[in-house]
């Protein structure tokens, strides 16, 4: 966005309300039309912040894409949070996130109110019974996909955890975010202990 | 105060699913169906349904329907924006933390560990919503069982492993498939 860069101050404060303003009808239009969650998000803004408004260069957007998938909560909420911090700063952020979440609780709202008459209607009860057939399946097949791939690393370490997560909550009905904490902090003391062993002596110093 | 409750159980989703996606799933059932009992375990799986056939993240999409359902718009309001305000924070932190040392290595190691677990309490949700299709809310006992909904699992489940089937067209396949069998059948 060579064009954007102003040497008059004055310039500035308009130039600003039109990116923030580009930035919302961006985020608003990924996030209206894209199916299939977070990966496929961030290749639409990829193409369209990189690419198209040559706003991030495509090292940087890598690292953001990294970012948002090892943070906490939604891929398409974080890379919206770390797009719009780095065209905008906070305002940027809000407008990005607001533009993010704005089409599925519009979306979800009319269904919400639709669902009770909706779901009373018999075919449409057989449509979706049919369909709660099909997300199971995509759900386990991406679990298949996602458990080989743990599987394949050839860890006994990683291995043992996912056995042991999977009988916590299937078997033993732990609380999730118990186990989420546990994974976390057997994932710190292996990186510690792993460390250690590199470094022998030198750990401490 | 119900908002604050809303508020406070979509914080908790927010803040601990990691690694996108599925990763909401489990937290989701644990606070709005196991801990809370907003939806039964029926209109969960509704809700997964519903939420992979729209845009935007399982997790906004549930905060929205539990939302409107427990206590209409605000309380949908309060709900996304409890799962969204972890983000904001942790995000903005890390971003910050990045953009300082530009290394992550222990972030790196903790994710690595956090992922097994993660797949399995996927596959955990993945099976309580295998068995609310098979028996709804019954006990698991043949004679409760839809074989129906059973065959069109397995027909779906290999259409997307061996052919790799898009995922949506597969949903809306076994829904007309259940509806058109139905409606054969004159069972409707």
């Amino acid at each position: 966005m060579e064009d954007s860069r102003m040497e008059d101050g004055r310039m500035e404060g308009s130039r600003k309300g039109k990116a923030l303003v580009q930035l919302f009808l961006s985020t608003l239009y990924i996030s209206a039309f894209t199916f299939g969650g977070g990966f496929v998000i961030i290749t639409f803004m990829k193409r369209k912040f990189v690419d198209e408004l040559h706003w991030i260069d495509e090292n940087e957007m890598l690292d953001l894409a990294a970012l948002a998938q090892s943070s906490p909560g939604a891929i398409a909420v974080n890379a919206a949070i770390l797009v719009g911090w780095r065209v905008a700063g906070f305002g940027g952020m809000v407008t990005a996130v607001m533009g993010t979440v704005l089409p599925p609780m519009l979306i979800l709202t009319l269904i919400s109110f639709f669902y009770q008459a909706f779901a009373a209607n018999p075919y449409v009860a057989l449509l979706l019974k049919g369909m709660q057939s099909g997300v199971v399946a995509v759900i386990l097949d991406v679990v298949w996909g996602l458990g080989g791939k743990v599987v394949k690393e050839r860890s006994l370490f990683l291995c043992v955890v996912m056995a042991a997560a999977f009988a916590a909550t299937a078997v033993f009905q732990v609380n999730v975010i118990l186990i989420i904490l546990s994974a976390a902090v057997l994932g710190v003391l292996r990186a510690l202990w792993l460390r250690r062993k590199k470094e022998g002596d030198r750990w401490f110093t | 105060m119900v908002y604050l409750k809303l508020f406070l159980s979509f914080l908790k989703v927010g803040m601990f699913s990691i690694g996108g996606g599925y990763a909401a799933m489990p937290l989701i059932q644990s606070e709005v169906v196991t801990g809370h009992g907003w939806l039964s375990m029926g209109e969960f799986t509704d809700l997964i349904t519903i939420a992979e056939m729209t845009p935007g993240p399982i997790a906004v999409n549930s905060a929205t329907f539990v939302g409107i359902r427990i206590a209409g718009v605000p309380g949908a309001i309060a709900a996304t924006f409890g799962c969204i305000f972890p983000s904001c924070i942790i995000v903005s932190l890390l971003a910050f933390v990045y953009y300082k040392y530009k290394n992550m290595s222990v972030l790196q190691g903790i994710l690595q560990s956090l992922r097994p677990a993660v797949v399995a309490l996927i596959a955990g949700a993945g099976f309580s919503l295998l068995r609310s299709v098979a028996v709804g809310e019954e006990a698991l006992l043949p004679e409760n069982v839809n074989w129906l909904g059973i065959v069109l699992f397995a027909a779906a489940f290999f259409v997307l492993r061996k052919w790799k089937w898009n995922p949506i067209l597969v949903m809306l396949l076994c829904g007309i498939a259940n509806l058109g069998i139905h409606v054969i059948l004159g069972s409707v």
